[in-house]
């Protein structure tokens, strides 16, 4: 069988233009992140040129073995997801339901050292808030003795040390969010999967989530080195 | 009254207002041409609430005292007519009502590359208006419409959260369009319809489109850091803390200028349409007027600094955005030249749509001239922040894209309702908007090179005469936009059955029965000529 | 279907090229390069987002527009990232007066 028409739907002529719509369709989709992103790290780019030691004091308190390592889970879970559509591809369900599952797993172990991560700036009295509502959390942005240190070491203010810190947790929380988008997503293919709606002449959705999970990996690429790499430790 | 050919027209047996009844018809629908008409409901209501703003604002400037509100309240007043206006009916008007009804038809295509996700869109840009009606029953917001920071993230205490939300979430509605209309255009063409057949409206809604998907992640991402800001009393834009207003102010017009574009582009699309059916002609250098589409749409990514030339900019970057702000004026500069050419020595005939077609050619003219004051750094530092500004922006928008919306809602009203409009009305309508519109705006002009600044509650009393002929013509205006309401309501129950073209126009939308059938035409058309293939033998309709 | 198979060899590759480079990068970091610390930095960034682009997205194996599309989204954020640096960076081209008060972020001064 050559085509699955039911997987057709009325507005287009042949699978094959589905396919093509709906990549390019995801790919649009991706240039809209790519500015909604392309915002922070802007805003990013400004306050470091501005402010390079308050930058490299952050950068210098945040955990580099732990940043390494979601870094090489990332480029993992992009290889299985990679491997995944590949399978869909053959027509092999049960490969593509067990990738789909490790990139998930993966994932999920992203979300988990993040949490460790976050956890730690919570200990550190690193979270930058100012509001009323946070100092009464037990919130608020008043660096522990070691980080005290470093941000002296590099001569740099406070002020400049917590606005890193904003754009730390707001580029990093907006990553993690989009990656728990993502796993959702990737369960909902994997119940699909499941069920068998995927041959190989039908997977244009688990193209496409694809293509979504690799750009959340080149986002993260990116905010590795801009976060984790300033100024060098030595 | 009607000026159709002479033929016996009948109403279609079936076709997509009738083919299903009921409320969930509606509300579930995935036809692109009903969607497009829960958008013209929605923006409708919204330019009436947006219009009530500016009524009571303009009957408040009538004494230099103000005679109506409090300045607090004139300041909630004119931020929310400015963010209703842009956000909730300029920005979705165009594009989501007859760009969603018209491109499928235009380009052959049985619906739009994602029908959900149109559906979708209209849902998204519902709960963003919903947000923002929350936060002007609720007390309403005093920012400007461009929520300039420190004041919107530290220091006002209105409903900025609930507003930015709306604005927040309606962007995505804006995105989904987009994203829709540029993978209908590039995949689903019907066969023989290459990019150099397309009509003139389809290279406007694409690079209209261009703008939306590459402008309005950053407009979302802003608000998003205004309202962490606003949480987390955090400094990003805040200099007590170490940030920059500016950086805001960057962000911000980084979108919401090219946003200007997706007002303006997809007007002058109509306007190519218009002048071409009512002069019988072919549209006077296609290719120029298709590329100006496309180098508006770019160039207008870099000129957003002449938003900030007196804000504390660098002179440079300053210098280098006037510079740019110039050059963007040259596209567009060519196609009121190509359209009047199009004109010349064409059977010219005046139905109400080409009343607002030519009414959007003078008075962009004069939005855009006036436009390059603002683009001139030494001018603006004397018009910035005054009425002069206030004027040239609503030359565009009111007098050009709104011009264009109406002109374009006549000329396809046919199709989309499958009745006529009675014309004289219409002429008439569009005459008393003409007038309205050059009496309240044009004094303006005179106001601001004068002096008087914008935004503000009251006035050196020198100014009152203008601002009287400003609400004065205001009235008519009002007046003017209510006439069309009236009579395209009647004319859905009343007015006289129309053919499939009531006008002779070229294009495939004229060549399937008006209204369309659900899945627009009966077969695939395939096309075999240019887009606006008028011969000189067509007898003019007048 | 026209759309062309990647052999799991390439992305097994791809992979190990992408861990190198991770590798590489947090390597380098404890070298004292200066400035040149950045740039090495990002040209890692930027060659591992290629690969993925290239072969992880297939990039590599899609029609001309794709290509398109993706070029137009990075050379969008770079216009926003140049205009926008080059107010910041061209204000202190301008002397200013003295006896004004010196703003709290202006790049001369240690404040």
């Amino acid at each position: 069988m050559s085509e699955a028409p039911l997987a057709l739907a009325h507005q287009f002529d042949d699978l094959d233009q589905q396919h093509e719509a709906g990549s390019l369709g995801m790919w649009v989709f991706l240039v809209t992140e790519i500015m909604f992103f392309g915002g922070l790290f802007a805003g990013y780019t400004i306050y470091r040129s501005l402010y390079l030691e308050g930058f490299v004091a952050g950068s210098h308190i945040l955990n580099i073995k732990l940043g390494a390592t979601n870094t090489a889970v990332l480029i993992a879970s992009s290889f299985t997801m990679a491997m995944a559509v590949h399978s869909a591809q053959k027509g092999r369900r049960r490969a593509v339901m067990g990738f789909l599952l490790l990139t998930m797993l993966l994932g999920f172990t992203f979300l988990g050292i993040k949490c460790v991560e976050y956890h730690d700036k919570y200990v550190e009295h690193l979270i930058p808030c100012e509001s009323v509502a946070c100092s009464n959390l037990g919130l608020q942005f008043a660096p522990v003795e070691q980080a005290l240190q470093e941000i002296q070491k590099q001569h740099a203010q406070l002020a400049h040390v917590e606005l890193y810190f904003c754009f730390y947790f707001f580029m990093t929380g907006m990553h993690a969010l989009h990656m728990i988008i993502g796993i959702g997503i990737m369960t909902y293919l994997l119940l699909m999967a499941r069920r068998g709606k995927f041959n190989a002449q039908y997977y244009a959705p688990i193209e496409v989530a694809g293509l979504y999970w690799h750009f959340v990996d080149i986002v993260w690429i990116f905010l590795f080195p801009l976060l984790y790499l300033i100024g060098g430790r030595y | 009254m009607s000026t159709a050919p002479a033929e016996i027209s009948v109403e279609p047996r079936v076709h997509y207002l009738n083919v299903d009844y009921g409320i969930k018809s509606w509300l579930l629908t995935t036809d692109h041409k009903r969607i497009a008409m829960l958008y013209l409901a929605s923006i409708t209501f919204m330019f009436v609430i947006g219009g009530a703003f500016a009524v009571i604002m303009r009957l408040h400037l009538i004494e230099p005292t103000g005679a109506l509100v409090e300045p607090e309240t004139y300041n909630k007043l004119f931020t929310m007519h400015g963010i209703i206006m842009i956000f909730f009916f300029l920005i979705p008007s165009i594009p989501a009502v007859l760009g969603n009804f018209l491109v499928p038809l235009m380009i052959g295509a049985r619906d739009l590359a994602f029908p959900r996700i149109n559906l979708l869109s209209w849902y998204i840009y519902v709960v963003g208006a919903a947000f923002t009606m929350y936060a002007v029953v609720s007390g309403g917001v005093d920012t400007g419409w461009t929520f300039y920071t420190p004041y919107s993230s530290t220091y006002a205490n209105t409903h900025v959260m609930a507003t930015a939300l709306g604005v927040f979430i309606t962007g995505f509605s804006s995105i989904l369009t987009g994203l829709n209309f540029i993978v209908t255009i590039h995949k689903m063409r019907a066969p023989g319809m290459t990019w150099f057949r397309m009509p003139l409206f389809l290279w406007a809604i694409y690079a209209t489109s261009m703008i939306m998907i590459l402008g309005t992640p950053v407009l979302a991402i802003t608000i998003v850091l205004l309202a962490l800001e606003r949480l987390l009393h955090v400094g990003i834009f805040d200099p007590n803390l170490g940030g920059d207003p500016l950086l805001f102010q960057h962000m911000f017009w980084f979108y919401s200028h090219p946003a200007v574009y997706i007002m303006i582009l997809l007007g002058m699309g109509v306007v190519s349409e218009l002048v071409t059916c009512f002069s019988k002609k072919r549209i006077f250098g296609y290719s120029f007027v298709a590329f100006s589409s496309v180098s508006i749409a770019v160039l207008s990514f870099l000129v957003w600094g002449h938003h900030m030339f007196v804000t504390g900019q660098s002179i440079y970057a300053g210098l280098v955005f006037s510079l740019l702000s110039f050059l963007v004026a040259i596209p567009s500069a060519i196609k009121v030249f190509n359209w009047t050419a199009t004109l010349y020595k064409g059977s010219v005939s005046y139905q109400a749509p080409m009343l607002y077609a030519m009414g959007f050619i003078g008075l962009f003219t004069m939005g855009g001239l006036t436009g390059l004051f603002l683009a001139s750094l030494a001018t603006d530092v004397h018009l910035n922040g005054t009425y002069f500004i206030v004027a040239h922006f609503h030359y565009i928008m009111v007098g050009s894209a709104v011009m264009a919306y109406l002109g374009g809602i006549h000329f396809w009203w046919p199709k989309i309702t499958g009745r006529l409009y009675p014309d004289t009305w219409a002429r008439f309508a569009a005459l008393v908007i003409f007038i309205g519109f050059n009496l309240t705006f044009f004094p303006q002009f005179m106001l601001g090179y004068l002096g008087m600044p914008r935004r503000y509650a009251f006035y050196p009393q020198e100014f009152q005469v203008l601002n009287v002929m400003s609400s004065a013509g205001a009235s008519i205006l009002a007046v003017g936009y209510l006439i069309p309401l009236v009579y395209l309501f009647w004319s859905m129950r009343y007015g006289p059955v129309a053919s499939s073209n009531p006008w002779g126009a070229k294009g495939l939308e004229w060549q399937t029965s008006s209204p369309p059938p659900t899945d627009n035409f009966e077969e695939t058309p395939v096309v075999t000529e240019g887009a606006y293939a008028y011969s000189s033998e067509e007898a003019p309709v007048v | 279907m026209s759309q062309h198979i990647v052999s799991p060899k390439i992305y097994f590759l791809i992979f190990a090229a992408l861990f190198a480079l991770t590798a590489l990068t947090t390597g380098v970091a404890f070298i004292d390069l200066g400035p040149y610390n950045t740039v090495a930095a990002l040209a890692v960034a930027v060659t591992k987002a290629i690969l993925v682009i290239l072969f992880f997205m297939h990039v590599r194996y899609s029609p001309h527009l794709t290509r398109i599309v993706v070029a137009a989204g990075f050379f969008w954020l770079a216009i926003l990232i140049t205009l926008t640096l080059s107010d910041f960076r061209t204000r202190s081209w301008t002397p200013r007066p003295s006896g004004w008060e010196i703003s709290a972020f202006s790049p001369q001064d240690g404040r």
